[in-house]
Parts: C-alpha cells; sequence; structure tokens
C-alpha cells in the first residue's frame, strides 16, 4: 500500500499485482455483463430479483457512506471544531462511496442508460425507490461540492474553493435531510413486502432502523479509515490531523455506543409492536440474536468500554464488528431473511461473477480513493490554505 | 443569496412531495373502477388441460415452448410465471385427489408493483387490466420484490432491451370486445370473464349452492385490498399454493405512513438544525464573551496589581531620592560645619 509515495519506488507491490489482477477479471466480466445480459453472469431469477449488487453494493454502500453526514453534521452544526481534521476524509469517502453505489447500480438496472427517467421524465412519487433515487442524485451532488474544494487548491483556483466553501453550512444542513431521507428510504422499501421478510426483520419500523443505523455504520467508518490511514498514511498526514486524530477516535466512539444502544432498544421495540416473540425460539429467531447480540450490542459496549477508558485499539475493533453488523443486517434484510418461505433449491445464492464484479468495484473505489488521499490536501492542510475554514 | 435559494429550493422539493402523497391519510378509500372487469377461477371445475396456458402463448405471440401443451407430464412439476409464460396450471395432490390452480397476475385493485415503480411504468386500467408500459421501464425489478403473488418476470438474458413480463388480462382484445385467451380456451367453464362485482355475486351463489362442494372463501376478494382476478375453491387456498396469510391491506397502505413522513423531515430537519447549530454560535458567541471578560478582568486586575507596584517602587525611590538627597545635605552641611570651624580656630601655634 505504499506505492505513490515516492515515485522511484516500485509499482510491483503485492498490493498493486492484486489490484491489477482483480480490475482485469472485473472488466471482462462487466463485458459480459453488458454484451449478453443480467442472466449471463447473475444468479438473479424470477423469485430473486435482487442479489448482492443491490443488497451489498447498494444497501451496504449507502450505509457505510454516512460517515460523511455524520462528521459533518458533528463539526459544522453541533460545533464540535476539534474534530475538523476529521471532515475531509469523511466527505471523500463518502463522495466516492456514493459515487461508486451509482456505478454499481448501473450494472444491475436492466436499463441503465435510463437511470435519469424517475428524475426527469416519468417520475414515480408513490415508490422509495423514488425517494431514494432523488436523494442520492441530489445527495452526490452536494457530496462532489463539499468535496471540491481539495481539488480547487490543489489547482489553486481560490475563487471556485471559497464559493464552495461559503456554502459549507447550507450544503451539511442539506446534507443531513438527504441523508435522513434516503437513508431511511433503503428500509423502506422492504415496507412493501411484508409477505416476503422474515417478521423479525420486517417491521413498520424499518426506515428508521435503517436510518438510525446509518449513524454508527458511518461514525465506525470514520474510526475504521483513521486508523488505517494512520498506518498507511502517516506522511501525509500534518500535526493537525495527527494530533487530533484520538480526540475523534474516542468522541465518534462515545457517539457510537449512545446509538447502537439506542438502535438496539428501538428493535426489541419493533419484535414487541409486532409481538414477534414466538419466532425468537426458532433457528431465525438465533439466527435475529447473533445479529442483536453479537453485531449491535457488543460492538456498544465495547465502544462504551474504549470511550470510558480512552482504549483507542479497543475503538477501532469495536468500528470493525460495527461495519460487520451493518453488513449482517442489510444482507440479513435483502437476501436471508428475504424469500425465507421459499422452498431452498430456489433461494438465491450469489454466482461467482457477482461477487467477482462486487469486488472489482470495492478495488476499483479503494484505488481511486487512495489516489485522492495521497494526490490532495485531504489528509493535511494545503500550505496556502491554512487554517482557512 | 445563495442560501436563500438554496433554502427555496428545499421548500420546493418538500411541497412537490407533500402533493404527491396527499391522498395517503384521510377518509379516502379506493375500492377499485366500478365497472371493471376481471376473471374467476373456479379450482372445483379445473381439469389441468393447460389449454389455457396454449391460447395465453398464442395471443400474445410468445416464443415457442419446449414441451408442447399437450404433454401434462409438466404439471408434476412445480413450476411459475416467466418471462415467456405468463400462466400455468399447477396441479396439486389434496387427499389424494388432484386440484388444479391457474397462476398469472390477478391484476389487484391497487396493485403493489405500480406503488413499487419509480417511473410508473404500471397503470391499473379502468378495464381492471394492469398493465406495464415497458418504454419507460428503467429495469429496477422493484415490482418483482413487491408483488405479493410473484408474477412480474424479467428477460435476464436481454442485455440491451430486457423487459418486465406479465399477463396483461388481455387488454387489448378486452377493448376490442373479445375476450381474454386463456377464457376463451377454457373447455370446461373453469374460467369465467365478466364485471368483478358480478363474478362476486357468481361466487357466492355458487357456493350458496353447494356448501358441500366449496369452501366458505373468494379468493381475491379483500386478499391485498382486493384483486380483479378471483378464486373459489373446495380445499383451502393455501394447500393449492395460493398464500393465506396476505392480509387484506392493498401494498400502498404499506408504504403511505413511512412516505407521509417525507416532506415532514424535509420541513421540520431544517429548523432542528439551523436550531442546532444557532444553539452552537450562541454557546461558543457566550464562551467567547466569557472569556473576553475574564481576561479584560484579569489585565484590569494585573494592571491594578502593576500600577500599585510601580506606585510602591515609586514611591520607595522618592524616599530613597530624598533620603539621599538628606543625606547629601547633611554631609555638605557637616563638611560646611567642620570647614568653618576649621577657619575660626586659631592658626596651630607650631605653624608660625
Amino acid at each position: 500500500m505504499s506505492h505513490h509515495t515516492t515515485p522511484s519506488k516500485t509499482l510491483w507491490t503485492p498490493a498493486n499485482i492484486l489490484t491489477a489482477v482483480i480490475l482485469a477479471i472485473g472488466l471482462i466480466l462487466t463485458v459480459k455483463r453488458f454484451t449478453m445480459g443480467l442472466g449471463s453472469v447473475t444468479n438473479l431469477t424470477d423469485d430473486n430479483p435482487w442479489g448482492i449488487w443491490i443488497g451489498f453494493d447498494l444497501l451496504c454502500g449507502v450505509a457505510l457512506a454516512a460517515g460523511g453526514y455524520t462528521t459533518s453534521a458533528a463539526v459544522y452544526l453541533f460545533g464540535m471544531k476539534k474534530y475538523h481534521s476529521a471532515v475531509r476524509p469523511a466527505i471523500t469517502t463518502a463522495f466516492l462511496g456514493y459515487a461508486f453505489v451509482v456505478f454499481a447500480l448501473l450494472y444491475d438496472l436492466g436499463r441503465y442508460y435510463r437511470l435519469p427517467y424517475p428524475l426527469t421524465i416519468y417520475p414515480g412519487p408513490t415508490s422509495f425507490l423514488f425517494e431514494v433515487g432523488l436523494c442520492v442524485a441530489l445527495y452526490l451532488t452536494v457530496l462532489a461540492i463539499e468535496f471540491s474544494p481539495a481539488l480547487w487548491e490543489t489547482l489553486r483556483w481560490k475563487k471556485l474553493r471559497f464559493w464552495a466553501h461559503s456554502l459549507t453550512l447550507v450544503l451539511t444542513i442539506f446534507g443531513v435531510v438527504l441523508s435522513t431521507l434516503h437513508q431511511s428510504s433503503l428500509g423502506g422499501l422492504y415496507l412493501l413486502a411484508p409477505s416476503k421478510l422474515h417478521p423479525l426483520w420486517y417491521s413498520p419500523y424499518l426506515a428508521l432502523f435503517f436510518f438510525i443505523s446509518s449513524i454508527p455504520a458511518g461514525l465506525s467508518m470514520v474510526i475504521f479509515e483513521g486508523r488505517l490511514s494512520h498506518k498507511f498514511l502517516h506522511h501525509k498526514m500534518d500535526q493537525t490531523h495527527i494530533d487530533e486524530a484520538p480526540g475523534v477516535t474516542l468522541g465518534f466512539a462515545k457517539a457510537a455506543a449512545v446509538v447502537l444502544f439506542t438502535y438496539f432498544n428501538l428493535k426489541w421495540i419493533g419484535v414487541a409492536l409486532d409481538n414477534n416473540w414466538h419466532y425468537l425460539s426458532t433457528g431465525w429467531g438465533t439466527w435475529f440474536l447473533v445479529e442483536m447480540l453479537g453485531f449491535v450490542l457488543l460492538p456498544c459496549l465495547m465502544y462504551a468500554v474504549a470511550a470510558r477508558e480512552k482504549n483507542q485499539k479497543l475503538a477501532f475493533w469495536a468500528s470493525i464488528v460495527t461495519v460487520l453488523g451493518i453488513v449482517l443486517n442489510r444482507l440479513n434484510i435483502s437476501l436471508v431473511a428475504f424469500n425465507w418461505q421459499l422452498p431452498t433449491e430456489l433461494r438465491y445464492v450469489p454466482s461467482w461473477e457477482e461477487i467477482m464484479i462486487t469486488v472489482f468495484i470495492v478495488t476499483l473505489e479503494i484505488t481511486v480513493l487512495r489516489i485522492c488521499l495521497n494526490k490532495l490536501p485531504i489528509l493535511h492542510e494545503h500550505p496556502e490554505f491554512k487554517g482557512a475554514h | 443569496m445563495k442560501r436563500r435559494k438554496f433554502i427555496g429550493m428545499l421548500a420546493g422539493a418538500g411541497a412537490c412531495m407533500a402533493a404527491s402523497t396527499a391522498t395517503a391519510g384521510g377518509t379516502h378509500h379506493f375500492t377499485g373502477y366500478p365497472e371493471s372487469f376481471g376473471v374467476l377461477f373456479d379450482s372445483t371445475k379445473c381439469i389441468g388441460c393447460r389449454k389455457c396456458e396454449a391460447a395465453c402463448n398464442k395471443v400474445n405471440e410468445l416464443p415457442a415452448q419446449p414441451v408442447p401443451f399437450d404433454d401434462l407430464t409438466v404439471l408434476d412439476t412445480r413450476r411459475r410465471t416467466h418471462h415467456d409464460t405468463f400462466t400455468v396450471v399447477n396441479k396439486y395432490s389434496v387427499n389424494d385427489k388432484p386440484v388444479y390452480r391457474k397462476q398469472q397476475c390477478n391484476h389487484c385493485l391497487e396493485p403493489a408493483c405500480a406503488s413499487a415503480c419509480f417511473v410508473g411504468a404500471f397503470v391499473k386500467d379502468k378495464t381492471g387490466a394492469v398493465s406495464h408500459d415497458a418504454s419507460k421501464c428503467v429495469g429496477c425489478r422493484y415490482c418483482m420484490i413487491a408483488c405479493p403473488f410473484e408474477i412480474p418476470t424479467y428477460e435476464y438474458h436481454d442485455p440491451i432491451t430486457p423487459r418486465v413480463r406479465k399477463c396483461t388480462m388481455c387488454q387489448p382484445r378486452i377493448e376490442e370486445g373479445k375476450l381474454p385467451g386463456c377464457v376463451e380456451e377454457c373447455p370446461k367453464g373453469a374460467l369465467v370473464f365478466g364485471r368483478r362485482e358480478d363474478l362476486l355475486n357468481i361466487a357466492r351463489e355458487r357456493i350458496r349452492k353447494h356448501p358441500n362442494v366449496y369452501i366458505n372463501h373468494i379468493y381475491g376478494e379483500r386478499e391485498m385490498g382486493g384483486t380483479s382476478w378471483v378464486y373459489i375453491s373446495g380445499v383451502p387456498f393455501e394447500k393449492i399454493g395460493m398464500r393465506e396469510d396476505l392480509g387484506v391491506t392493498a401494498a400502498p397502505e404499506l408504504t403511505s405512513g413511512a412516505l407521509s413522513l417525507v416532506p415532514a423531515i424535509v420541513g421540520l430537519w431544517p429548523m432542528f438544525l439551523t436550531g442546532a447549530y444557532a444553539l452552537t454560535k450562541r454557546r461558543e458567541k457566550i464562551a467567547e464573551e466569557e472569556q473576553h471578560h475574564a481576561v479584560a478582568e484579569a489585565v484590569a486586575e494585573a494592571q491594578a496589581e502593576a500600577a500599585k507596584k510601580t506606585k510602591a517602587a515609586m514611591d520607595k525611590a522618592e524616599r530613597e531620592k530624598q533620603a539621599a538627597v538628606d543625606r547629601e545635605v547633611k554631609k555638605a552641611l557637616k563638611e560646611a560645619e567642620e570647614a568653618r570651624l576649621k577657619a575660626q580656630t586659631p592658626a596651630d601655634p607650631s605653624e608660625q
């Protein structure tokens, strides 16, 4: 993970070779997908119209890009200026996250070239998917403007940089509104399918669950990536960033503990509301408990202890468990507990090509992120714009 | 100005969404188009001949099937609709007797697919047919997720123009005054086409006349808010692959509550967030003022202290200076006195 650091170093590092192999396979499969159709690479059927490209790429991609709105809201709206150095990396990750969510969506949509239809000529506002589309499109624009100062600084386009910067407050508020709406709307999608989603996961609160859980997802990604940046991109960080990092980790750990606890309670209220307790004694109930205890309550407690004892390493581990928990939850809702009544032979299991394309897109995203973090003033301030925020 | 423009856009977006979900609440109750058509399927009359499947294939100009329609062995395997088969008949063994059930789009009164579609490609027509307009379709397949009867299918192997495919209730034929293809071909009268209201009356009449033949349930009268296709059967519907746990709530009602919160969030969140921002700013301002105050106080105190010290020092210096002057004066006086005394004293005799 150390190319780009010094131009004289070789590009043939194991990480880069692996990246190249994945990208090559991904490109071949991309050609196959777009010339031979969805059926040629996916295991999607008429019973299982959504696979991992929706369950992972879209649902998890959006949830894990929530660090953008949570961090900018904390700093700009709730006055936690001591986390300021965390904003730019978080916005960058969120921007790339959303951009690649839209990119991944092009693979899944049968007629990808019509993606703008719902927002332009044929709006279908009765659908939560319309809501998702509208908000993601707007939010991607917001994130692009929020991200742009890093670019303008590098290019020394001062006017544009100050124009973009002057919108910070409005964009932050707009970003929180849009994130609230589309994070929740992704859960809202499944409100239409009470007969297909297992009752332990189906709830009239689905939209609320998705929104609330996106907060610890975003906070955890900031902690997680912060730690990785420290490990691999330490030389790209300025002193402010290095000094503020422990505060960000522990502050976010505290916030994540509180929100995870809230989420944990809300989920049980959801079970109680529909009186679904009897399902807990079934196999599905065990799986639900694994998710709830192992991937919500456990990281919540880990975060709480980490915050109290100022243990950054524990906070890092908690962030990993939280992220895994969010992925587990989204996959449970979209794939595992969806169509739970179908006989086993009709259930969906992703094809290796579907998995490979997902790996390809994630790899592409990480590669672009690495380039951004290396080339742009994200982990450090641009010398000409020091303190200009 | 930019801020105002953005807030204007927010308000506009909110108003736009509010308008589109305005009928979500209230006492409005849609019970379907009054004169719309439907089909009654009577499973006690169906013999599983697959003539309806053949007719469907023909009138919809679907591709030829690998297994001919007069081959009844396919009834032994469970089948569902696909992009090239809009209807299938399945055989169920109930109490060791075969019971057949025809499956196709039920043409819901308030279709889940139409509610789910984010380009409005599905339309519930006044004839009763739910039709899909492929020229709008983006291919997201949310309709297939939403449909509780698992009806819409997809052309997964078409790379450029894949379509969602399903039974059209032969809307074009109905508009020409013809029967739907399957109904026309049914040799046993298991399918009856007519106005939905009339069909429900026929179904009730059959159940009333033959309580030993039929169970007292018209499937589709209320399921998922009601469907244009309705079913009567001699065995419980769950025994012939029809879910009885779907409830009677029409699909749009499942999302209308949550959707109605969208404009509310657009309206309320900016207020709370600017409020949070204002509170933060105020806290910062107060903290700053307090700091200023404290600094000023400290400075004043320090200044007073310094002044006091200076004064003391100056006083001391003054005193010292005075003392020095006094001393000097005293010294001078003393010297003068000594000189005078010296002058007055007669010369030492020894000096003479």
